[in-house]
């Protein structure tokens, strides 16, 4: 059986189990659809919170980007577990014990403000149709790779998919398939490192592996990496390059947004208790651990075998050539990505040999002379296809590489469905129902969901194919936008009775504005290329880059937020009295009655 | 301050003021806990711990990489615990 079908065979007997469970646990009335009339198990709910949380970025786009930059992309895994403890001990409980479906419905009561719930739905809008791009991107590269077409139609096939899947069901139907998303993913993640691991260290858990002994020199793995990725002139793997403060900045940005994400937060309201919403928090971290653990090792070790296959013989010796690219079973994997569009390797220096190494160090001068060397010949390889084709560079079988091709699949859907409720209950529950027409039918309702879901794609899908990133990139933008703009709102309003109307509508807007405009600033506005005024290379503040911005957003809403308040009236008594009862548990189970 | 709630059951009933004080030291502690192992020992500190070696490397990039999620687990799961049993000493758990 060939690679193809035995891809399509995995992907497509995936898609038939989520499919299935979709359609058994079909919602059925509007409680049903938001939050799964809150019967959900805190180790099951955690489960199906992990796969929604983690996506494409995760998966497909995260390793990619550790291995390339080494030290520096850190930040992604402390921030991106990190946000979970914010999660859990800031907002979970209280937001569970307050008993609406959404989260700007908390912030609209918190704030007795209609404005105050319509900013929150806008900020909201704002971070999950753009975290809904990066989404997208990953579905065109999965797609693009298991079908062996352009990446653009993989993004135009997928969604498709996309849609047809979130529209059939609700959160039940999702927490459920959820639940079997994770398990594919984390399958499919683990199997491949655990192969790679063996191969290279001879350690079966590849979080061990990364920090054991490298079996075919004996020195550590790392120091190994170190030194290979030096000799080609790249930045040192374990060594600190950026600025200190762009990276403290980007963490936090990434903490905080995760616990300002709407489907993220929208999962704590579906546990039975509050003392549920604590141990879920805690139970969702574990499942994505098992992932984030292994992911620095998958990055390392692939850096490692990447670097090996270009230079078989050691980086002093000869090149790897062109025919044995084009004809070893072992490299067969860069014609099929060359597929794609995403990777590239031109011989231009025509010896018959493909040289990849570091053209822009200086000190690479000298020795790129002497071989006659006329700039790196690998001349594209997209960071967003390194874990997808992680499994073919280190030879491993076809089943493994179809396995990999579902879970990447998996990641991106189901993430993709959950922003897409988040959404469509946004547009129809907040802004239609609780704004626009109150008397709105429980069926007009669904519908209305169902077509914002449509509109939020065709917008990522136009997005999408100019991304203003690689997918964890983009990713980071959303979570900038939802650090600066939710996140303060949410804690302000549970950890302060000071804060009141004016004030809340004022942070909120203050931060997701700046945010917003820094982003543009160095991306493009709307992210339409070449509008950009910076670079990242060079920000405009310093050395903060616009993925970072998201934690001085934040601040700016802090700050905005108590002036504003300190300057107008006092939260009336009624608030206080709700913000209290927020904070004590009890009497949890009757406050969802009136939906 | 366990021992203290423990002691005097009767008066920690309604006190939800005391109840709530109580909860904002765990979550400061837990947090400060947070902010040392991953902006701390991941990233401002790592030169410090530079002379700590790690499987080829030094303790601040296993930190900044496998040590600080683990740690996240821990305080997750420490607060929940905490919590639910505060929330029985001051009598204000759900039914």
């Amino acid at each position: 059986m060939d690679q193809f079908t035995l891809n399509l065979l995995f992907v497509g007997a995936s898609f038939a189990l989520y499919i299935g469970i979709a359609v058994w646990a079909r919602a059925g009335s509007t409680s049903e659809f938001y939050a799964a009339g809150r019967g959900v198990h805190p180790v099951t709910n955690g489960m199906a919170t992990a796969a929604d949380w983690m996506s494409a970025a995760s998966f497909i786009s995260m390793a990619g980007l550790i291995a390339f930059t080494g030290y520096d992309n850190s930040s992604f895994l402390m921030g991106w577990t990190g946000g979970y403890v914010l999660l859990a001990l800031l907002l979970a409980p209280y937001l569970r014990k307050f008993g609406k479906f959404t989260v700007s419905e908390f912030i609209g009561d918190r704030f007795y403000s209609k404005t105050a719930r319509l900013v929150a739905v806008i900020c909201l809008l704002v971070a999950s149709i753009t975290y809904v791009i990066g989404q997208m991107q990953g579905v065109g590269i999965a797609f693009g790779r298991f079908l062996e077409i352009d990446t653009t139609w993989g993004l135009l096939i997928g969604s498709c998919v996309v849609f047809a899947y979130a529209v059939f069901g609700g959160m039940k139907g999702v927490t459920y398939t959820q639940v079997a998303q994770y398990c594919v993913l984390i399958t499919a993640y683990t199997i491949p490192a655990v192969f790679i691991s063996l191969q290279l260290t001879g350690n079966p858990i590849p979080a061990l592996g990364l920090f054991g002994e490298h079996t075919a020199s004996g020195e550590p793995l790392l120091a190994k990496l170190d030194q290979i990725v030096r000799d080609l002139g790249f930045a040192e793997y374990t060594a600190a390059h950026g600025s200190t403060i762009n990276m403290v900045l980007f963490t936090l940005s990434l903490m905080i947004g995760t616990a300002g994400l709407p489907h993220v937060i929208m999962r704590f309201f579906t546990v039975p208790k509050v003392s549920d919403a604590r141990w879920s928090a805690g139970w969702t971290l574990v499942f994505i651990a098992l992932l984030y653990l292994t992911a620095p090792a998958v990055g390392a070790m692939a850096r490692l075998n990447i670097s090996e296959l270009m230079w078989p013989n050691g980086t002093d010796a000869a090149a790897v050539s062109v025919e044995q690219i084009e004809n070893d079973p072992e490299y067969a994997w860069m014609a099929t990505w060359q597929k794609t569009g995403l990777l590239d390797w031109e011989d231009k220096n025509g010896d018959g040999m493909i040289q990849y190494y570091n053209d822009a160090n200086a000190d690479l001068q000298a020795k790129a002379e002497a071989n006659g060397w006329t700039g790196n010949e690998l001349t594209k390889f997209n960071r967003d296809i390194l874990v997808l084709a992680n499994p073919e560079i280190a030879s491993l079988p076809g089943w493994v590489i179809g396995l990999v091709a579902a879970g990447g699949l998996a990641a991106a859907l189901s993430t993709a469905a959950g922003l897409l409720l988040a959404i469509s209950s946004a547009v129809s529950h907040d802004l239609l129902k609780g704004q626009l027409t109150p008397n709105m039918s429980e069926k007009s309702e669904l519908m209305a969901a169902r077509i914002s879901m449509a509109a939020a794609i065709v917008v990522a899908v136009i997005l999408g194919l100019n991304p203003p990133g690689f997918a964890a990139q983009t990713v980071a933008l959303a979570f900038g936008l939802a650090a600066a703009s939710i996140f303060p709102a949410l804690m302000m309003g549970i950890f302060s009775t000071r804060i009141n109307n004016v004030g809340a509508v004022a942070g909120m807007l203050a931060g997701l504005v700046v945010t917003l405009l820094y982003i543009f600033l160095h991306k493009g506005w709307f992210f339409i290329p070449d509008t950009n005024l910076f670079t990242d290379a060079d920000p405009l503040l310093g050395p903060i880059k616009s993925t970072s911005f998201g934690a001085i957003g934040a601040l700016v809403n802090f700050i905005v937020a108590f002036t504003v308040a300190g300057m107008t009236k006092e939260t009336p008594q009624e608030i206080k009295d709700l913000v209290e009862s927020v904070r004590i548990p009890r009497g949890a189970g009757a406050a969802a009655a009136d939906h | 301050m366990v021992d203290q709630s423990a002691q005097t059951p009767a008066k920690a009933k309604d006190d939800d003021a005391g109840y709530w004080s109580t909860n904002i030291r765990i979550i400061t502690i837990c947090l400060v806990i947070w902010a040392v192992v991953s902006f701390g020992f991941g990233i401002v500190l790592r030169p410090l711990l530079s002379g700590i070696s790690v499987g080829g490397t030094d303790l601040g990039f296993w930190f900044a990489q496998q040590g600080s999620i683990i740690v996240f687990l821990a305080l997750i799961f420490f607060y929940a615990w905490r919590m639910n049993k505060l929330d029985r000493e001051y009598g204000v758990e759900e039914e």
